[in-house]
């Protein structure tokens, strides 16, 4: 089964990744791609605590998901593909030609961002960079739940805040 | 953006302890409340209505905060009002991941994940013992206090 979703979110697995898409999409597994989380097992256990029994999480650095994601989406089960920021994701999908989507899901206040939604602010760079992978034929959109109505990379960079 | 701050109508850091606080009650914030949205709002003021001492309780919201932001505010909170205990909503969520960050910096702190309504009011009202004894006390209670009638008949699974 194709990984149900790619998304970005600074606050990693949290209740909107596990409860809020997970339940449903009947997530089986989540994929965190994570360079500095890969290489910590305390970060590892912090993190695992969050997901519910049944859902498996496996934590990856970018080299080893893009290695192994033939095999994540081999995996019968739904799953997510999960990194904290967009400059990862890009890496990521770099090396896995077979990305086509990415969901921006929490990108928050940092200094030298401007808000663009209420979960989406970035820098000029990361303007650019999400504009790249819009380039590269990936469909970059922003919704935090599934609920939500989701916001083309256009709409999100005409900044509709409070959408 | 929602910044972390004692909820709107909590009394915050230099609130009062209500009008039926016992006599000689802290009346400074002893624990932190912590949540999605409104959750440390809401929960602050029922436990205000029902038991007075509301001042004890600051909270904050993660609403508009990256995890890294989480953590800085809940560092700066506890820094700025002396809190040694944490209540949060969800296991999962991510003022508990901060909270567990913050713990791990300093242990003496402690952590009560799935805070509710009974938690924060047992909490009140053992605020006298040590704020890990209390915190022990009210997670209990708050675990007890989860129950479920009726649903005969409504169809299973």
């Amino acid at each position: 089964m194709p990984i149900e979703l790619y998304r970005i979110d600074d606050r990693l697995i949290h209740g909107q990744v596990v409860v809020g898409w997970g339940q449903p999409l009947d997530i089986g597994f989540i994929v965190l791609v994570d360079d500095e989380v890969a290489g910590s097992d305390w970060e590892q256990e912090l993190y695992r605590m969050g997901v519910p029994p049944g859902m498996d999480v496996f934590f990856a650095t970018v080299e080893a998901a893009a290695r192994e994601h033939g095999r994540y989406a081999a995996d019968p089960r739904p799953g997510i593909v999960l990194t904290g920021d967009i400059e990862t994701m890009t890496r990521l999908a770099e090396r896995v030609p077979g990305i086509r989507s990415v969901n921006l899901g929490g990108i928050h206040h940092r200094p030298g961002r401007t808000q663009r939604l209420r979960f989406v602010f970035l820098t000029a760079d990361e303007e650019q960079a999400l504009r790249a992978l819009a380039r590269r034929g990936i469909v970059v959109t922003a919704q935090d739940v599934p609920a939500a109505r989701p916001l083309s990379l256009d709409d999100t960079l005409d900044g509709k805040v409070g959408a | 953006m929602s910044s972390p701050s004692a909820p709107e109508g909590d009394p915050g850091p230099s609130g009062d302890a209500g009008e039926s606080g016992e006599p000689g009650a802290p009346d400074r914030p002893l624990a932190i409340v912590a949540g999605h949205g409104a959750f440390a709002e809401g929960l602050i003021s029922a436990a205000a209505q029902i038991g007075g001492r509301g001042g004890i309780f600051v909270g904050m919201s993660n609403t508009g905060l990256g995890a890294s932001e989480i953590a800085d505010a809940m560092r700066d909170l506890v820094d700025r009002t002396g809190a040694s205990v944490i209540f949060t909503d969800l296991p999962a969520g991510s003022c508990t991941i901060a909270a567990r960050r913050l713990v791990r910096e300093r242990p003496a702190l402690t952590l009560i994940t799935g805070a509710n309504l009974a938690t924060l009011l047992d909490y009140t009202f053992h605020a006298h013992l040590s704020p890990a004894a209390a915190a022990r006390h009210a997670a209990e209670k708050g675990r007890d206090s989860l129950l479920l009638f009726g649903g005969e008949g409504g169809g299973a699974d």
